[in-house]
């Protein structure tokens, strides 16, 4: 066991996987000569050289479409987008093409590409820097969409999703890059799929994804003073979700909150809640809570961005809201 | 090249011809639904081109890619023409099992990889295929066919660029029409010559030839290819062409004269070749008229009767291939609790 940062995690997994397949490459802006904005693939240039660290013009649409074009030979690339506001430009061909090929080809042809891209806010970074997506990507049939938690998941979803034979979206977080976390020094594996109850308890579900994981076990924590139980649940993957963990909590808890920094509408938490109104809607004991960004562009000005984005107390209050207790 | 196989080029020249019009018959007849894009009068480019390339040879091919208007240049990369038109059909037997249909012919065992909608989103797959052969050290090239309106797309411009930098083995082949559905080249293009988009502002070899004369086609891909295999680097030609179809089904042509289209008629690719193999006593009229009857045998009693008896997918079977549907556990999940 190593004490490691996540950004230290995504960079082990890169270099034990290119070591191991010659046809792993990473390609993105500023990753190689650079070493990377969050430092994911530093100091992978000097040692793989240009041709698997493959430094890339800013045609965030058209490299992403070289990355597909690539794995459709079998090879495995790891395209990095710097932020998820620019991954907006490669949707069509991460939407149009690597999401529907294998279907359009009646099976024949593959791509397994990783995408990884921080989608998320960080600190006054305003409109065109903050978006979070996710609930835009999990929407697409054909993709796998993770979010892993902290460093054990980052490494072990990431070594997983360069071997599965699907596009896969990681996303990351610019607030989660130097999170630390102890994960074992021998290598292991983090499946794609599965959520995970990553705190137990018996009174209420707190679900969250990616940053809002930490928003719900800081929650809990202070509910727990006041004597509530909470249940925490990282959905792990977006798509497809593990909706069998998810009413397997409810059932036991009987209240359920879901946090996302997303915005509300057609978001994250419409589509957690609508399932477990399918799933298990006669297992509540009181009306569910979303807890969720503001629906407004992300603000520049910091009193107006801590008001737009949630934070943990704004999941505590959810979560006494949907006790009963306010 | 042989007497045997001009006489075979001009064989499949008809072919395609033929086996367009018949899509067209049975698009008519309600046979084909969706959207269809015939290649009617640009059969030299494809038909040139790819007689230079490898293809015909599995998984030795070089790799091609194209818009939707793919049907030839997939049958000319190896995919059977029954199954192209078991695609047409949506028939499980089809090159893409029904879940693609005309615009989305694909034959993996050939190495075509695909007819795409998006205009211009080859671009990028092309440069990716030739990036995995370059990558993995084999001697294939990857060839991707579009039109002129295409390079009117970001994914142009990009790819160009990154081809360049990265001395990428690619073909790129522009079948310049004239037009992008309706709209002519000169209203939608500052630099009609598209060759000329690429020589200076990317430093790529280009060039530019007609596009109705096989010969002519085959002597400029022959340079092409042997450049780009051979340094390593990236080419686009350009061929200049006519469709002589509406750009899909449910086009009046409204936009262009039939003047215009009577001086390209006389340009017919078929009829130049069919000239010159006679006046060289290659073949004889009467030879045409054999050919042109065996050809249509062979699409009615093969092809479109091995469409028209060919079964539909299963409905059970709607979300196969969506993703991996034999995932490793170890990588998918689910997470052992
Ligand atoms: C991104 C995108 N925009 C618009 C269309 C609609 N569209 C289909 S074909 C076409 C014209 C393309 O012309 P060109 O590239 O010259 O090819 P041609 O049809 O002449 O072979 C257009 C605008 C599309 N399919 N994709
Ligand atoms: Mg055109």
């Amino acid at each position: 066991m190593a004490e490691t940062a996540y950004w230290e995690a995504i960079r082990r997994a890169h270099d034990e996987e290119m070591a191991r397949d010659p046809l792993v490459i990473a390609m993105g802006e500023d990753i190689g000569v650079a070493g990377g904005t969050y430092k994911a693939t530093s100091g992978l240039y000097e040692k793989y050289g240009e041709t698997r660290i493959v430094d890339c013009p800013i045609s965030e649409n058209s490299y992403t479409g070289i990355g597909i074009g690539a794995s459709m030979t079998g090879m495995r690339p790891v395209i990095e987008i710097m932020s998820i506001n620019f991954a907006l430009l490669a949707l069509d061909t991460i939407v149009n093409a690597a999401a529907k090929i294998r279907y359009m080809s009646g099976g024949q042809i593959a791509c397994p590409i990783v995408m990884r891209t921080p989608g998320g806010t960080a600190h006054q970074l305003a409109a065109q820097h903050s978006a979070r997506l996710a609930r835009m990507f999990m929407s697409t049939s054909g993709l796998r969409v993770v979010t892993p938690r902290g460093p054990l998941d980052a490494y072990g979803m990431l070594k997983s999703a360069i071997r599965s034979n699907d596009p896969v979206i990681i996303i990351e977080h610019e607030q989660m890059y130097n999170l630390k976390e102890d994960i074992p020094d021998e290598e292991y594996f983090r499946p794609l799929e599965g959520a995970e109850v990553v705190r137990e308890g018996s009174d209420i579900t707190l679900i969250g994804y990616n940053y809002s994981v930490h928003l719900c076990l800081q929650a809990a924590e202070r509910l727990a003073k006041d004597g509530i139980s909470a249940e925490v649940v990282d959905l792990r993957s977006l798509k497809p979700i593990d909706r069998e963990t998810i009413r397997k909590s409810v059932e036991k808890t009987h209240k359920v909150l879901v946090a996302e920094e997303d915005e509300a509408p057609v978001g994250v938490g419409s589509e957690i809640i609508t399932g477990i109104m399918e799933d298990c809607f006669f297992a509540l004991d009181s009306q569910p809570v979303r807890i969720h960004a503001a629906d407004v562009p992300v603000p520049y000005n910091h009193k107006l961005e801590k008001a737009a984005i949630p934070n943990a107390d704004d999941v505590y209050h959810g979560a006494l809201k949907v006790m009963g207790k306010i | 090249m042989s007497d045997a196989d001009k006489k075979r080029l001009l064989r499949e020249m008809i072919f395609f011809r033929r086996f367009e019009d018949r899509t067209f018959e049975a698009y008519m007849e309600r046979k084909i639904g969706g959207f269809l894009h015939l290649y009617s009068g640009q059969e030299a480019v494809a038909t040139g081109v790819l007689e230079q390339a490898v293809v015909g040879k599995g998984s030795e091919n070089d790799y091609v890619i194209t818009g939707y208007r793919d049907h030839i240049h997939a049958i000319k990369t190896g995919a059977p023409p029954r199954e192209v038109m078991a695609e047409l059909y949506g028939k499980e037997t089809g090159s893409s099992k029904g879940r693609g249909g005309s615009m989305h012919i694909f034959d993996a065992s050939q190495n075509f990889m695909g007819g795409y909608a998006l205009v211009g989103q080859p671009f990028p797959l092309a440069a990716g295929l030739a990036l995995g052969c370059k990558h993995k050290g084999t001697k294939q090239i990857a060839i991707c066919f579009l039109g002129d309106g295409a390079n009117n797309q970001g994914t142009f411009h990009e790819t160009m660029n990154m081809a360049a930098i990265w001395d990428l083995p690619v073909l790129f082949v522009c079948e310049n029409n004239g037009y992008a559905i309706g709209t002519h080249i000169d209203r939608s293009t500052a630099q009609p010559d598209q060759y000329k988009r690429v020589d200076q502002a990317y430093n790529m070899k280009s060039s530019q030839h007609d596009g109705m004369d096989i010969d002519n086609v085959m002597e400029a891909a022959k340079t092409a290819i042997d450049y780009v295999r051979n340094e390593s680097k990236p080419y686009f030609i350009e061929f200049m062409t006519y469709r002589f179809r509406g750009h899909s089904m449910s086009d009046a042509k409204g936009y262009r004269t039939k003047e215009e289209e009577a001086e390209w008629e006389k340009r017919d690719p078929i009829k130049i070749y069919s000239k010159k193999l006679i006046e060289a006593g290659i073949v004889k009229q009467a030879d045409i008229k054999a050919m042109e009857k065996e050809i249509d045998d062979e699409i009615e009693n093969d092809i479109i009767k091995f469409a028209e008896e060919s079964p539909e997918p299963k409905v059970e079977e709607l979300t196969k291939y969506v993703l991996d549907d034999n995932p490793d556990p170890r990588w998918i999940g689910p997470l052992q609790k």
